[in-house]
């Protein structure tokens, strides 16, 4: 009996003294600090603020584990961290302060949860007590965060912080990642509590992966053996879930044409035999017209945006419709399927794939192939090898890639640029093409680039963007400076918002309200900020300037002054059929 | 596809914040919410909300999906009329020499199976609970008499089918 008690004494003790080790008596501030070293995250986008000036302080102590990048703005910090989380697959993590540095994220936010970027966005608020008094910069950031966030939790006790934080990370990055927001009030901050960290994994009213019923997986094996004219299109799905190889022994093994959607860019390479360019409204011309012509249309982590569906009453209904996704609020969302395998589709493609006979669809092919020259001949030969005096937005783009050999990693902005170079970038590896597809925010380009080179800092990132959205978020070219992050940025230059422009061309009797630019001298300005550019306007010069740009070991600007008024074709005028996309 | 009321039940964590994340939701999609009702189940740490909006099927299943998408809803469902079984309740606020001086409210009164929940000489309060119909046929009953107050509360509902909520949270705790 007295055996039993002495054993079992020491046992308790050594638990206890467990414990003891594992908590540590903190200030909220530190335990932030400390949460974030758990997770992982050594580099952080922000901006600081009354407050959050508890963190940063903490910040300040952990310079070797924590690289904070200071930004210009806000807005530019979380568009750095979504450029970060899409190069690299990390979560990005952006902190701001309370009232106007919260809501200056909120334009990435709601950015990051169309487009599906996983993000940890912290923010300061005033004190608990202080909470409801209209308080100096005091902004209720989690009712005006909720329409835009996977999640978010306002923090009002030191003891919750390593608890919310491991659940925002385990949210942000899960099932289809998205945007969540952490609002810690300062007095949470400065409380002492007993910390100790556990990673999340679980969250009971939370399913992050639905569950993979193999049956649909075989039913849509056979729909997809019996198809003559079988068309894959796929989207970020694909990247987010790591599912490149599969989709491609998928399409190779049944022979499939396949397409991609803006964000889905780069998953498969450009010059795949089966890859047959992008869908929708400034996408190719054979996929476009040929979704109306396919007689199974598979769906594969993509969620048909009306940019890529046209008008959805013409929208491929010769077909029938499969639907690979992860998310079930996306199934019938906009095309009703007639069958939807849900789960990560790296897990339904593997399954799919043994059940899938070895195919040869050479007819189907020809139809894309003899479109394709059709465009090729109207508009891809024009527009990457003109003839005309001016330059054009196509062969400043077929300048870099061949410099680039199709390793680079392209951003965009927003509009014409963004469409050039989704139509003419190429893209040899995954996670190459990073632009703002649904929410559509010019300013996204610069602050992306930055956060794409941090993230890979091993290749070569090239930022496309208008003269227009390159002054929206200016302001980073500081930032760029100070932390010497060495992106390559290329502004087309055609002194108009052109995208804007070209719809006014065609649908306004060519009345361009405010969509003339008058300009600053951007080379001077970048100049200024201590970034070698150049400025070129004459085609005998491209070749050597982007030479230059790409052989720089620093950050290098190149301003090409293109053609004022070229339009992006193909084009599905909003609202048309996918199959009336107009060529001129 | 044509619109009628659905009932939208909502089984959730008891969290902060949630009901403004669940009405974002209809406001998103410019749905008016015609009658919304939160409160405790029979399961611990958990809430459920009825919400009752005229919408087409489609819209329904669409609304259903984005809110079970949110991380701390469990489940939810919509159900029309036939499916569910559900009423309101309405308190009546009305001068209480009137049902001495009109024969006829006391005749309203007792046709309606209201109770009466309080007498003192000014007022009396009349309890309905019920259908939407019942209680409006009594609403116009007093209401040539004259109403001091009235209020209504959302729909309440159980389904007719089991829901299985205890079962579906202890299977996530595994």
């Amino acid at each position: 009996m007295e055996t039993i008690t002495k054993t079992k004494l020491p046992e308790n003790e050594v638990k206890q003294e467990l414990k003891k080790k594992t908590t540590v008596r903190i200030q909220g501030s530190e335990a932030v600090v400390r949460s974030l070293i758990e997770e992982g995250a050594n580099l952080i986008f922000g901006y600081p603020g009354g407050a959050i000036m508890p963190v940063y302080d903490e910040f300040y102590k952990v310079q070797d584990k924590i690289h904070h990048v200071l930004t210009r703005h806000e807005q530019g910090a979380i568009h750095a961290a979504q450029g970060f989380a899409r190069s690299s697959g990390k979560v990005g993590v952006v902190i701001a302060t309370s009232g106007p540095g919260a809501t200056n994220l909120i334009t990435g936010i709601a950015d990051a949860q169309i487009d599906s970027t996983p993000l940890v966005c912290i923010t300061g608020q005033v004190g608990s007590n202080l909470l409801g008094s209209d308080a100096f910069q005091e902004t209720d950031i989690v009712s005006i965060s909720t329409p835009v966030t996977k999640w978010n939790y306002q923090i009002t006790k030191a003891s919750e912080i390593p608890g919310v934080i491991a659940k925002a990370f385990y949210i942000a990055r899960s099932g289809r990642p998205g945007p969540v927001l952490i609002d810690i009030t300062k007095d949470a901050q400065f409380d002492e509590f007993d910390f100790s960290y556990k990673k999340c994994e679980k969250i009971r009213s939370y399913h992050p992966v639905p569950e993979m019923d193999p049956e649909k997986v075989k039913e849509a094996a056979e729909m997809i053996n019996k198809a003559k004219k079988p068309f894959v299109v796929f989207g970020q799905g694909v990247v987010l879930a790591q599912a490149e190889e599969e989709l491609r022994n998928l399409i190779e093994k049944a022979d499939i044409p396949a397409a991609s959607t803006l964000l889905g860019l780069s998953a498969l390479p450009t010059d795949h035999n089966l890859n047959m360019g992008m869908v929708g409204m400034h996408g190719h011309y054979a996929p476009n017209v040929l979704t109306n012509e396919c007689d199974v249309l598979i769906a594969i982590g993509m969620r048909f945006d009306d940019r890529v569906t046209g008008n959805l009453d013409t929208y491929a209904k010769q077909a029938k419709i499969i639907h690979f996704d992860i998310d079930p609020a996306e199934i019938d969302k906009n095309v009703k399927t007639d069958i939807a395998v849900l789960g990560t589709v790296k897990e339904t493609l593997a399954e799919l794939i043994p059940l899938i006979d070895k195919n040869k669809n050479q007819k189907w092919h020809q139809e894309f192939h003899d479109l394709r020259k059709i465009e090729y001949d109207r508009i891809i030969h024009p527009q990457t090898k003109p003839t005309q005096e001016k330059l054009t937005m196509g062969e400043v783009i077929a300048a870099v890639n061949e410099q680039t050999n199709g390793d680079a990693i392209l951003v965009s902005d927003v509009g014409q640029n963004q469409m050039m170079t989704s139509r003419y970038g190429k893209f040899n590896i995954t996670k190459s093409k990073i632009t703002s597809g649904g929410l559509g925010t010019m300013g996204f380009g610069l602050p992306a680039s930055m956060g794409a080179k941090l993230g890979r800092p091993d290749r070569e990132v090239v930022a496309f963007i208008g003269d227009g959205g390159f002054q929206m978020t200016i302001q980073e070219l500081g930032t760029i400076m100070q932390t010497k992050i060495p992106v390559k940025i290329v502004v087309l230059n055609n002194e108009f918002l052109g995208m804007v422009r070209q719809w006014q061309e065609l649908f306004f009797d060519r009345r361009y309200a405010s969509t003339v630019m008058t300009n600053p001298d951007f080379v001077k300005i970048v100049e200024g900020y201590g970034i070698k550019a150049k400025r070129v306007s004459k085609r005998e010069d491209l070749k050597d300037a982007i030479a230059d740009m790409i052989a720089s070991e620093d950050a290098y600007f190149v301003e090409v002054i293109v053609e004022k008024e070229e339009n992006v074709f193909p084009m599905i005028p909003s609202g048309a059929s996918v199959s009336d996309v107009r060529l001129k | 596809m044509e619109k009628q009321l659905y009932t939208i039940s909502v089984y959730t964590e008891n969290n902060l914040g949630l009901l403004n994340r669940i009405a974002t939701i209809f406001l998103k999609r410019h749905v008016n919410i015609e009658s919304l009702t939160v409160s405790s189940t029979e399961i611990e740490h958990v809430s459920r909300f009825i919400i009752v909006a005229n919408i087409t099927e489609d819209e329904a299943k669409k609304i259903i999906k984005q809110i079970e998408k949110q991380i701390e809803v469990i489940k939810a469902f919509y159900h029309t009329n036939d499916e569910a079984i559900y009423l309101q309740s309405a308190l009546f606020k009305v001068k209480s020499k009137l049902l001495f001086e009109k024969r006829q409210i006391q005749n309203i009164i007792k046709k309606s199976n209201a109770r009466i929940v309080t007498v003192n000489p000014e007022f009396f309060v009349l309890e309905k609970s019920g259908r939407k119909e019942e209680i409006e046929e009594l609403y116009d009953g007093l209401a040539e008499y004259g109403i001091m107050q009235f209020v209504r509360s959302g729909r309440i509902s159980v389904t007719k089918e089991e829901m299985k909520i205890t079962e579906l949270l202890e299977k996530e705790l595994v």
